[in-house]
């Protein structure tokens, strides 16, 4: 079975948020980047398949060549090949063709991509690549088992979760649950080494349309005061929950 | 050329989601001077769709949709937004809008933009502003595709009336074996509990409620308000309760009305996940917990003691306005 796990490099989870250009791009100035969350479980959910049933499995990334760090953090992980798309990502459309282009020159049985990217969280590039691709997709996944050329897949679904069976080649749209946090990878030194000799191949885009622009940012009005309400005083939070906040 | 709207329903009833994005539909299609049409599958009464400015409901009833399918849903809902000449298709962020909307998109080549949270800012160039970065911020984005997908966040909108004749037409998409190549086998879902997604009311318990065995407060408060039960991601983590309820930056988002949060300390990625909801209660025993500077109201105070307090007047409240 062949692998390719999509590698968005996000902004890690505590960093600040700013922009610059007159609040049309996104400050990276001290920013730390890592591999998205979600596709970090798709990763390590993909290592499985690697040690018990033989697959190999390629990561990928569009992106700049200031994405090279998370793509050899991957491979340290243990992918055995990296490909970057030399472009900037600038929506998820025009990233979903790169993506499907891959897909596609590669033969690939199974796609593992993250639900969403913690940056834009647009949600789409799954979706898309397997509209772009005819490939079978299902979402929000959180449990992921082949056999042969059939896999069976669990999804999460608002107030429970849904198993379906679908024939490869697959797409999914991963989160935490494909495996459990307490058995997410981690590079350690061996898989640092190894990864500075496995293969990061440098593609060149296709051309591709771009469907929206983002053109400005905007950070949410700061919030007023917090009011406290004394624990011995009790009705007045009722009180001003029914009367000032008018939520009960 | 009408605004499209597809209503989601569950056991031949429409959802909250569904009203919602029907509201917003009908401001849509008031900027663009057209009607709001709905795509309803195996849905409910389509004359409720009315109150909320729908003019036309194209009803599919299909045996073979009765199983929510991502592909079949969104082959469906394309041939009628072709059929209307939509330039605009409306969805929710339920789990099975979201799963579908790109497929959509691709399939009518549309731009689209997920968790919009207003109106159009204008709609020539199109413009709509959306969360990014886990609602640590906003984003404008620009559609300029002849076809625009949208999908509104929950409970960003709100729910408003507005007259429609929601006259109803039957539609009859053809569909191909193409389309159900994913089979569903079985669901697994509680239905007597409020979802996070559906609730206007959202109760979170984290670590410093020291146990799963001491949630039952926390059941109970949300019992009380008709609320769902949430949990910080350590609390997931540990076992004490179901990743389902996982909330924040990495687990699921949370745009309530009202989030009551319990023991939880407001860690930058817990606050990014809800920062959406409209009004925030914190109850922790620190003075210094950062989620007081999140907040709109605050108690500090033991959980213990507080909490019990707390369902005992809300209890008092419920049967005074009863
Ligand atoms: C990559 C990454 C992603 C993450 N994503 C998420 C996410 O999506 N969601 C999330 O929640 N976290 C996330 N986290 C974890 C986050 O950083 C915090 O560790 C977590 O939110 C803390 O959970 P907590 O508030 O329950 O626990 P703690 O931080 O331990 O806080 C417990 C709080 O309870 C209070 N307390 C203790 N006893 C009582 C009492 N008797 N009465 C009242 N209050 C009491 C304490 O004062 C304290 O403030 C993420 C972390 C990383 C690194």
């Amino acid at each position: 079975m062949k692998i390719l796990v999509c590698i968005s490099h996000v902004p890690d989870t505590t960093s600040k948020i700013n922009f610059t250009d007159g609040d049309t791009k996104f400050d990276t100035n001290g920013v730390q980047f890592v591999i998205n969350p979600n596709d970090e479980f798709g990763l390590t959910r993909a290592m499985w398949f690697k040690e018990k049933q033989g697959a190999s499995v390629d990561v990928a990334n569009v992106g700049g060549p200031e994405t090279e760090p998370t793509l050899r953090k991957a491979l340290a992980i243990g992918a055995d090949n990296a490909i970057r798309v030399n472009t900037e990502a600038t929506d998820g459309f025009y990233v979903a063709r790169q993506l499907a282009k891959v897909i596609q020159d590669g033969g690939y049985d199974l796609v593992i991509a993250g639900r969403e990217s913690i940056d834009y969280n647009g949600g789409m590039v799954p979706g898309m690549i397997s509209a772009l691709t005819g490939a079978n997709f299902v979402n929000t996944c959180i449990g992921l088992e082949v056999e042969g050329d059939m896999a069976t897949v669990t999804r999460e679904i608002d107030g429970g979760k849904e198993t379906s069976t679908a024939k490869l080649p697959l797409i999914v749209g991963g989160q935490k649950g494909l495996v459990e946090e307490s058995d997410l990878r981690i590079p350690n030194m061996r898989g640092i080494m190894m990864a500075r000799k496995k293969p990061l191949t440098v593609v060149e885009p296709i051309e591709a349309n771009q469907e929206t622009k983002a053109v400005q940012f905007q950070k949410p009005t700061p919030k007023g005061e917090v009011t406290l309400v004394d624990p011995e005083n009790i009705d007045q939070l009722v009180t001003l929950l029914h009367n000032e906040a008018k939520v009960i | 050329m009408s605004v499209l709207v597809y209503t989601e329903s569950e056991g031949q009833k429409f959802k909250k989601a569904a009203f919602e994005v029907a509201s917003y539909a009908k401001g849509v299609a008031t900027m663009l001077g057209t009607t709001v049409t709905a795509v309803s599958i195996n849905g409910g009464d389509s004359s409720e769709l009315g109150t909320y400015g729908v003019d036309k409901v194209l009803e599919i009833k299909n045996d073979k949709l009765s199983t929510f399918n991502a592909k079949a849903y969104a082959d469906a809902i394309k041939q009628a937004a072709v059929q209307e000449g939509a330039k605009v298709v409306v969805v929710s962020s339920t789990a099975d809008s979201k799963f579908l909307a790109p497929l959509l998109a691709v399939h009518l080549n549309a731009g689209y933009a997920s968790n919009v949270v207003e109106l159009p800012e204008s709609v020539s160039p199109f413009k709509v502003k959306r969360t990014a970065f886990t609602n640590k911020a906003f984003n404008v984005t620009e559609m300029p595709t002849d076809v625009k997908v949208i999908g509104l966040s929950n409970n960003a909108f709100g729910l408003k009336e507005n007259e429609g004749a929601a006259a109803s037409d039957a539609f009859d998409p053809s569909l191909s074996d193409g389309d159900f190549g994913v089979q569903v086998t079985a669901v697994d879902k509680a239905t007597d509990k409020v979802s996070i997604a559906d609730a206007e009311i959202v109760v979170s318990g984290g670590r410093g409620l020291k146990g799963p065995e001491n949630w039952g407060m926390i059941e109970e408060l949300a019992d009380v308000l008709g609320a769902a039960t949430a949990c910080s991601k350590p609390v997931s983590d540990m076992g004490w309760r179901p990743h389902s309820e996982h909330v924040g930056q990495t687990g699921k988002p949370v745009a309530s009305n009202l989030y009551i949060a319990v023991g939880v300390s407001g860690a930058i990625q817990h606050l990014a996940g809800i920062n959406a909801s409209k009004v925030k209660v914190v109850i922790n025993n620190d003075p210094e917990a950062p989620f007081f500077k999140a907040a709109d109201y605050g108690i500090v105070g033991d959980a213990f003691e507080v909490v019990p307090k707390l369902i005992e007047k809300l209890k008092e409240f419920k049967s005074n306005n009863a």
